[in-house]
């Protein structure tokens, strides 16, 4: 756990940079985080999956795996991957400010 | 020695359910976590990527103590079929893919796919026999050099 200055906010991350608390989350924080992940700029589908991540855990209090991403998402695994190629539901969790998905799948 | 994994090879050798599933799960997790991933179907393990075959993968029924099966029992016609019928439904419950699907899937997560040349000369295929998500055929040699910088996993 440590507390890092984020878009200007105190923000409350775990060891694996993942916000301990959704509710510290703001844009302006998404797009700091994604730029931390090599993600610059965050294009509109970009935001399309992360908004999704957010709606996801706002319903069922986690985060989908990859193949439910893909298949309810209405974006594609392939597409999925060369937008966050350093793993999507991890990396779209992380800029999200949601807990990482821990599906197998 | 690093101490994050950043590129894995993983061999395929056997051509029943539990033969393949780990090795595909295993491969679809690392890419899941922005690892590179190569997988290398060998022997009995190139049924997991032909096309006529990886629809119809069975548990094995006879030999394999995990089933808490006498063995003369899996040796009865159709008890393979009636294991990977309720193994399939456990799957299934528990939205892990089938098969075929689970191949498309991992190919569409950027991971590498090889059939092994000794043994696709050995079983006398060539590449149409295997589904399209399928890069190449190549030898042990030219493994080693794709694997080259990552660990190696052998199911």
């Amino acid at each position: 756990m440590s507390v890092e200055t984020i878009a200007g906010v105190p923000i409350d991350l775990n060891e694996e940079g993942f916000l301990t608390d959704p509710r510290q989350w703001s844009e302006e924080v998404a797009v700091e985080l994604a730029k931390r992940e090599g993600i610059d700029p965050l294009t509109p589908r970009h935001w399309e999956v992360v908004r999704f991540m957010r709606s996801e855990y706002e319903k069922k209090g986690a985060g989908p795996s990859v193949r439910v991403l893909g298949k309810t998402s209405g974006v594609s695994i392939k597409e999925l991957y060369e937008l966050f190629p350093k793993g999507p539901a991890k990396l779209a969790a992380k800029i999200a400010g949601i807990p990482k998905p821990r599906g197998c799948i | 020695m690093s101490d994050t994994i950043t590129k894995v090879s993983i061999i395929i050798s056997k051509g029943s359910l539990e033969g393949i599933y780990p090795g595909l799960i295993m491969a679809n997790g690392a890419r899941a976590e922005g690892i590179e991933a190569n997988l290398f179907f060998t022997f009995f393990g190139l049924d997991a990527i032909n096309a006529k075959r990886l629809g119809h993968i069975k548990v094995a029924a006879v030999g394999n103590p995990g089933m808490h099966m006498a063995s003369l029992i899996g040796v009865l016609p159709g008890m393979s079929a009636i294991a990977t019928r309720m193994m399939e439904k456990k799957m299934e419950a528990f939205d892990i893919p089938d098969i075929p699907e689970f191949m498309e899937m991992i190919a569409d997560t950027g991971c590498g796919m090889f059939a092994c040349k000794a043994s696709v000369d050995l079983f006398g295929f060539t590449k149409e026999d295997f589904i399209p998500q399928v890069q190449e055929i190549i030898t042990v040699g030219e493994f080693y050099a794709k694997a080259a910088g990552g660990e190696i996993i052998f199911t």
